[in-house]
């Protein structure tokens, strides 16, 4: 059986001046997969994302996003995914329901959907005795969790995470890839990056990019036993200290 | 000598900043200039079609005459022909008119006689920029009457046109606004963007690792506003150097006391400044007390733009404590009336009092530690 | 002793950042401060370079106390705090330039200390920092820091958000730094990373779990984890934690591991009750326990 392509990119390259921070890549993401999306800093990976997310034009090359060209449709891509980053996740002087009522907004939710989206968040992540707090004062693995729901909130297509576990203790941090579970679960794809070795294994499959290129793509599995190692925390050190 | 060169190498530091952030420095140093140029150019302001009111006690070959070349003229309107003195009053209160030209009985017969006619000019001095042009203007035209009447006339006569304004008689805001405009730059430059830079190394937490260094605390301040007290200085050489020749402000004073002064103001916006930085944590806080806290005090209380004098009685007492106001009748008179330090000794010392309180404030503010 | 912490504690407003915290660190030990974000570590920093004072308990820092030598502790401690503190206008050399000149040095009189790491950045001393890598920014913080030969290093989550290979770089030249005398305090949200310190103290919610050499704090961990494989990873955890005698069930990488109650656990007996739940490729396998495993388990 064919699968369902829902991102496609062909030879996407990007050019500041005279450095080419992506250097024509290509790859498919399939409906429904967790697909990691790894590589050093500086390997052009927060390039390709927001070309991906619609947010930085292509210099060459094509990009689809959930039926709609990354250029030319911009805003229909922004549309149909949902966004979040480990830099800006909520409102911080705002509290969760306020935060889950702007963002709901933004997306041109009703606002009785907002106030069942409300209750049902709340309900899920436990957030009863903080739903009037200030964002700000929460634990940041808590932030994150919301951040994840506030970023489906308009069922999106396509989820981007950008490093979305950074710093998050190992509990909440399990917690986290079980709602991304879920949600993959449901058919949501997952476009995800980490810093994380043990949560590559977690994908279904993981790209690594190394100076503007992808040098490998392919389930953790085959990866590992592609470069004959045993996690791929190995994989990932051999193929950016060969490049060197 | 490793403290002077730490005191250099963080100097040096600093102007990197400032020259590598193009769009402040534009900021910088095209906003001093804009702004006079702005205020100049609203002084300076051309006048159109301005009604008039005209009282000829005379009414004579020589006033027709130059009544009708007022008439002519594309400056004036002339709105109402008036009979008597006592009515130029409640035209003005009017207030449709801005100005009254009288002409004194047997205008004609004394030209011809004592060689000398007066015309009056009578304007309303709230808006002192009008009134002085409606008065330049209505002179120039009666000059060039005079001058067609010499050339068809041998005769030396002489029409003098004496120009009187009410109720701001001293025209006191016609030069304020160089001396405005330069409080106002110098207390933006000095206090906005100390506290901005010193608040911006809060934000990117440069400033732990500043304060985990053998620095002094005195030492971070001053590296920090010496940059600003030289940039400070050009700012102050551009405004009067706009302000003499392209606006022919006097500077009738020491040059030398008018820098002592202007240097001294400075260096208390400068610890206003650091004042700010030290009670704001982020640049935003920063900007956003040194507009409103600072800034609408200068331009409000100062007397720049509306004289103290006619303020209710709680807001001129408040003026006193704004170092801007000090710093501007000092500036004036240095510039105006070329008074050397002898009659200016007593703002001098408020000022020097003022600088010294918020100089020894804001070292003991200067949190050595975090919190 | 180069770091003696004795009972602090400190408080903002409501949170208690910092509970009665005690920890020694010898002269020239590589200590590790390991636990998630919030847990208090940069607290801990804070008030041992002096930024902060502590609300109760005292503090030494080569052998001068936090709060009352002052000036002592600045002259002679380097700090990397988190998000390294660079000036993202000046360049790689300006930075290092002016960091040496508050200090009262030079580039050259230390330059041995930092050589190892400097050299590779020096290709882009003249790129501004705000330009750098991750990683790379992350060296030139610790030559900015190091750049005064300080007795101790102080650094704060020097690793966050920068990728696998610089990481292991960063450690490279932690061992090496700590082999020219220094001693080192670094915390780190890593928990892969406790292992390559001499000694760790585990730490969430301003509280000290545990201290002790990496490999005492696994050997003393007494539950025994399987690594358990199935084809559908999601389904296992979900029918795992369905297990009747299941302690805890996480996924760790490749595998999920999963803790019994009982000491007698027989993994036959799991086995065929993953199968009846329909699981194929079946692995269970006693696993290499980690610091992860000990910390989740606290």
């Amino acid at each position: 059986m064919e699968r369902e392509k829902i991102i496609s990119v062909k030879n996407l390259t990007k050019e500041f001046g005279h450095f080419t921070a992506v250097k024509g890549i290509s790859f498919d993401v399939y409906k429904g997969e967790i697909f990691g999306f790894l590589g050093a800093n500086g390997a052009g990976k927060t390039t390709a994302m927001k070309m991906l997310i619609g947010i930085s034009n292509p210099t060459s090359g094509e990009a689809n996003v959930a039926g709609f060209d990354v250029h030319s449709q911009a805003d229909m891509v922004k549309k149909s995914i949902g966004y979040m980053s480990q830099k800006f996740s909520m409102y911080d002087d705002l509290t969760i329901k306020e935060n889950i009522t702007f963002f709901g907004g933004i997306y041109g939710l009703s606002r009785i959907e907002i106030k069942q989206k409300i209750a049902q968040l709340i309900e899920e992540l436990e957030l009863q005795e903080v739903a009037n707090n200030l964002v700000g004062s929460l634990p940041l693995g808590w932030k994150q969790k919301l951040s994840f729901s506030v970023a489906l909130l308009h069922e999106p297509k396509i989820v981007f995470l950008d490093e979305p576990t950074g710093g998050v203790d190992p509990i909440t941090r399990r917690q986290f890839w079980e709602m991304i579970y879920t949600q993959a679960y449901k058919g949501t794809t997952i476009f995800v990056t980490t810093h994380y070795m043990d949560e590559a294994e977690y994908c279904d499959r993981v790209s690594i990019m190394v100076d503007g290129s992808i040098e490998a793509l392919d389930t953790p599995k085959n990866l590992k036993e592609q470069f004959k190692v045993d996690s791929m925390n190995d994989v990932f050190l051999k193929l950016a200290r060969n490049i060197e | 000598m490793t403290i002077m060169k730490r005191f250099i190498g963080f100097v040096k530091k600093e102007f990197y900043h400032i020259f590598r952030d193009k769009r402040s420095l534009f900021i910088l140093f095209g906003m001093p200039i804009a702004q006079i140029l702005l205020f100049g150019f609203a002084i300076t302001n051309e006048i159109n079609n301005v009604d008039i009111a005209i009282l000829d006690q005379s009414n004579d070959i020589e006033t027709q005459k130059i009544i009708y070349k007022i008439k002519a003229s594309p400056y004036f309107n002339v709105a109402n022909q008036i009979e008597k003195e006592s009515d130029i009053e409640s035209e003005f209160k009017k207030g449709k008119i801005k100005a009254v030209l009288i002409f004194e009985p047997n205008f004609s017969k004394n030209l011809e006689t004592k060689k000398v006619a007066v015309v009056q000019a009578i304007t309303d001095a709230t808006e002192p920029n009008v009134a002085n042009t409606i008065a330049n203007y209505t002179s120039a035209i009666i000059q060039n009457y005079q001058s067609q009447k010499k050339q068809s006339n041998s005769n030396q006569v002489k029409v003098e046109v004496q120009s009187r304004m009410f109720y701001n008689p001293e025209l006191k805001s016609v030069f304020n606004f160089v001396p405005g405009v330069m409080t106002v730059i110098l207390m933006l430059v000095s206090a906005m963007m100390t506290s901005i830079s010193i608040t911006r190394e809060k934000e990117l937490g440069t400033m732990e690792i500043l304060l985990v260094s053998p620095l002094k605390p005195f030492q971070v301040i001053i590296g920090k506003v010496f940059p600003y007290i030289f940039l400070s200085i050009i700012n102050a050489i551009v405004i009067l150097t706009l302000g003499y020749f392209v606006f022919k402000m006097p500077i009738n004073g020491s040059i030398f006391l008018l820098a002592f002064e202007s240097i001294l103001f400075i260096i208390s916006a400068l610890s206003l400044g650091i004042l700010i930085s030290t009670v704001s944590n982020s640049q935003q806080t920063a900007m956003m007390l040194s507009l409103m806290g600072l800034m609408l005090p200068v331009i409000i209380l100062s007397g720049f733009i509306f004289p103290i004098n006619s303020m209710p009685l709680p807001m001129q007492v408040i003026s006193n404590i704004i170092p801007a106001k000090w710093f501007i009748i000092i500036v004036k008179a240095i510039m105006l009336k070329g008074v050397g330090i002898q009659y200016i000794w007593k703002e001098t010392l408020i000022l020097i009092g003022m600088t010294v309180f918020f100089i020894t404030l804001s070292i003991k503010k200067y949190k050595i530690r975090l919190e | 002793m180069s770091i003696a912490v004795n009972n602090i504690s400190k408080s903002y407003k409501k949170l208690k950042a910092v509970d009665s915290i005690t920890f020694k660190v010898n002269d020239g030990e590589l200590f590790g401060l390991i636990g998630p974000d919030g847990a208090g570590k940069t607290t801990i920093f804070r008030i041992l370079t002096t930024l902060l004072v502590a609300n109760e308990g005292s503090a030494e820092v080569a052998g001068y106390d936090v709060v009352k030598q002052l000036k002592e502790i600045r002259n002679s401690v380097g700090y990397m705090p988190g998000k390294f503190s660079l000036y993202q206008d000046l360049t790689v050399e300006e930075n290092l330039h002016f960091f040496a000149t508050i200090f009262g040095t030079t580039i050259e009189e230390n330059y041995d200390l930092i050589k190892d790491i400097y050299i590779q950045i020096e290709p882009f001393k003249d790129r501004r920092a705000g330009a750098l890598s991750g990683g790379m920014k992350q060296k030139l913080a610790l030559c900015c820091a190091l750049i005064h030969a300080p007795k101790v290093l102080f650094l704060d989550e020097p690793t966050t958000g920068v990728d696998p290979v610089s990481r292991k770089e960063f450690w490279i030249m932690l061992k090496r730094l700590q082999q020219k005398g220094i001693t080192i305090l670094v915390s780190t949200p890593y928990m892969d990373e406790a292992s390559l310190c001499d000694r760790i103290a585990l730490i969430q919610k301003g509280k000290i779990l545990k201290i002790d050499t990496p490999q005492n704090i696994i050997n003393n961990y007494e539950k025994v984890i399987y690594d358990v494989q199935a084809k559908n990873t999601h389904g296992l955890i979900h029918d795992l934690k369905n297990y009747p005698n299941q302690y805890s069930v996480y996924a760790f990488g490749e595998f999920v591991h999963y803790i019994d109650k009982n000491a007698t656990f027989n993994p036959n007996d799991l086995q065929t009750y993953l199968k009846n739940k329909n699981h194929t490729d079946i692995i269970i396998k006693p696993a290499t326990i980690t610091i992860e495993d000990v910390f989740m388990d606290l």
